[in-house]
């Protein structure tokens, strides 16, 4: 008899109802309001990579080791150096980085044992061609420019 | 498949997919249709095919570490704990008590993410859009904690062979019992508007039945086996990660139709949500990665591993023939194993149910295809 009524009387429905209606209190908003209002990505978070440069004297921090070009799944890390005669030290002189192979698994960040290799808090990384997602040496050390909005 | 069929009219043949978009991925299923009624099921798989075994053959063991991830890609998690697993028994070695207790924690957060994923688009399939955002807007938070924690959302590489790399930052714990405190009253709430929904019930009860002894000559595992009747959970047959130490229960039912399934899902959840207030209240202090060299070379021997991800047994057979890189990889998916079970589900069905039923088994194309 019960059980008769509340499927007259549609209980189940309504149960439901009750919890669409629970949420339709607008102080349970979700949506950002993308490019106007970007959202804030973790600390940690794994998006375009950043060679970095000692901002003492604007040099780089990266000694050429090209351990982050033999821990890269996809091998998309190219380094090259050459080897100063006067403090027989190898020296940087160009470093490519493949965005478009890439898979952001943080694995050159961690073989990186000065921090120079960076992957940074940077997640807009789309461009026009395939060539602007190879990042060279001064694309990497400057970081992404995306286009602020003002909503 | 019978010749004649009712009132001798034609049999048609319609492919569903792979575009559709209620095969979650695609997935090419050809019905074999006598007016409403499905005759028989062909499915095409192989659209998202990526070599990932073979590609192991070609990488570093450290280095397949992040492709593991892009297989069963909702609960990449689970996935990544089981290469690791099966790399450190070749190496016969184990992750210290506190990156076990960590791991322990993300798996379930994962696999709560993955059945969230799961009911949303399940119900979607069915026809309620509501529970679609709920379930998004909570498997929001549990991504959150893994972008903190890693710095991903999906394709976390949270686990490295012996251990993490990565030191629970500030407030995990915090952020996990939140979680947990916040994600039980909202069960209750998706069961509020699903359970007893006459809709709901009328589209999933009896349908796609599959009895115990039907899922285990399929090969069946995960809520699908547990839903007709048998109780086996790899964490608890064969504990792996120090999951002996918690206290859980393997929620089972009769039936073995969808809505059984539905309900054991959702029972899962709130299991793991135990798991995780027990894990996370005991997390020991401790190194966060063992004993494992710069080069990762294991001795000559093989290994399997396997446990219970979200979607049932996933297993990892790794091969070492005493290089730096893997001699064969060989994944168990539990998707592309319960996809089989498809046809047996959907014969003398309707075409409806086989949308159900597609959305019951829980399948990822990427894991059914590697």
């Amino acid at each position: 008899m019960a059980n008769l009524l509340k499927k007259i009387f549609l209980v189940d429905l309504f149960q439901g109802l009750c919890v669409t209606f629970r949420n339709q209190n607008p102080k349970y908003i979700y949506t950002e309001q993308y490019p106007a209002e970007r959202p804030k990505v973790a600390e940690r978070y794994r998006g375009a990579p950043r060679l970095n440069i000692n901002p003492d004297n604007g040099e780089t921090l990266c000694i050429a080791c090209n351990l982050c070009a033999l821990a890269c799944p996809e091998n998309l890390i190219v380094v090259t150096s050459v080897r100063n005669e006067e403090t027989k030290r190898k020296e940087l002189t160009t470093f490519t980085y493949d965005t478009s192979r890439c898979m952001f698994c943080g694995l050159c960040e961690d073989a990186c044992p000065v921090d120079a290799l960076e992957l940074t808090q940077d997640f807009e990384l789309a461009t026009y061609t395939r060539e602007g997602q190879i990042w060279d040496r001064q694309a990497l050390e400057e970081g992404p420019k995306p286009t602020a909005y003002k909503c | 498949m019978p010749d004649t069929t009712f009132l001798d009219s034609t049999e048609l043949v319609l492919n569903m997919g792979p575009q559709h978009p209620s095969t979650h991925g695609v997935l090419r299923v050809i019905l074999k249709l006598d007016g409403e009624k499905v005759l028989g099921t062909d499915c095409v798989i192989g659209y998202l095919h990526r070599g990932v075994e073979k590609i192991a053959e070609n990488r570093t063991f450290a280095q397949f570490n992040p492709y593991v991830d892009r297989m069963d890609y909702v609960a990449a998690v689970s996935n990544g704990l089981g290469y690791c697993l099966a790399v450190e028994k070749l190496l016969n070695i184990e992750a210290p008590p506190r990156a076990q207790a960590v791991r322990v924690v993300l798996t379930e957060l994962n696999r709560i993410a993955s059945h969230l994923l799961w009911l949303g688009t399940h119900a979607l399939d069915i026809g309620a859009i509501t529970p679609v955002f709920y379930c998004f807007r909570e498997r929001e938070e549990a991504l959150k904690i893994f972008e903190q924690y890693c710095g991903a959302r999906l394709t976390t590489h949270a686990f490295r062979i012996g251990g993490l790399q990565y030191e629970t930052y500030d407030g995990f714990e915090k952020d996990v019992k939140a979680f947990c405190e916040m994600f039980l009253p909202k069960v209750d709430e998706y069961e509020e508007l699903l359970t007893n929904n006459r809709i709901w019930v009328g589209r999933l009860k009896g349908v796609g039945i599959l009895t115990a002894d039907e899922c285990k000559e399929y090969g069946v595992t995960g809520p699908v086996l547990r839903a007709a009747g048998v109780k086996w959970d790899l964490r608890k047959a064969q504990p792996y990660s120090g999951y002996e130490k918690y206290e859980f229960e393997i929620p089972t039912r009769e039936n073995g139709d969808t809505y059984d399934r539905y309900i054991v899902r959702m029972q899962e959840m709130r299991q793991s949500v135990r798991i995780m207030q027990q894990a996370v209240e005991a997390i020991p202090e401790g190194p966060i990665m063992g004993k494992v060299g710069k080069v990762i070379k294991p001795a000559v021997g093989e290994a399997y591993v396997s446990l219970e991800a979200p979607k049932g047994e996933l297993g990892y057979y790794v091969v070492s023939d005493g290089a730096t890189q893997p001699y064969r990889v060989r994944v168990r998916p539990p998707s592309f194993v319960n996809l089989q079970a498809l046809d047996r589900m959907v014969r003398g069905g309707l075409v409806a149910d086989v949308v159900a039923i597609i959305g019951t088994l829980d399948i990822v194309l990427g894991e059914v295809d590697r």
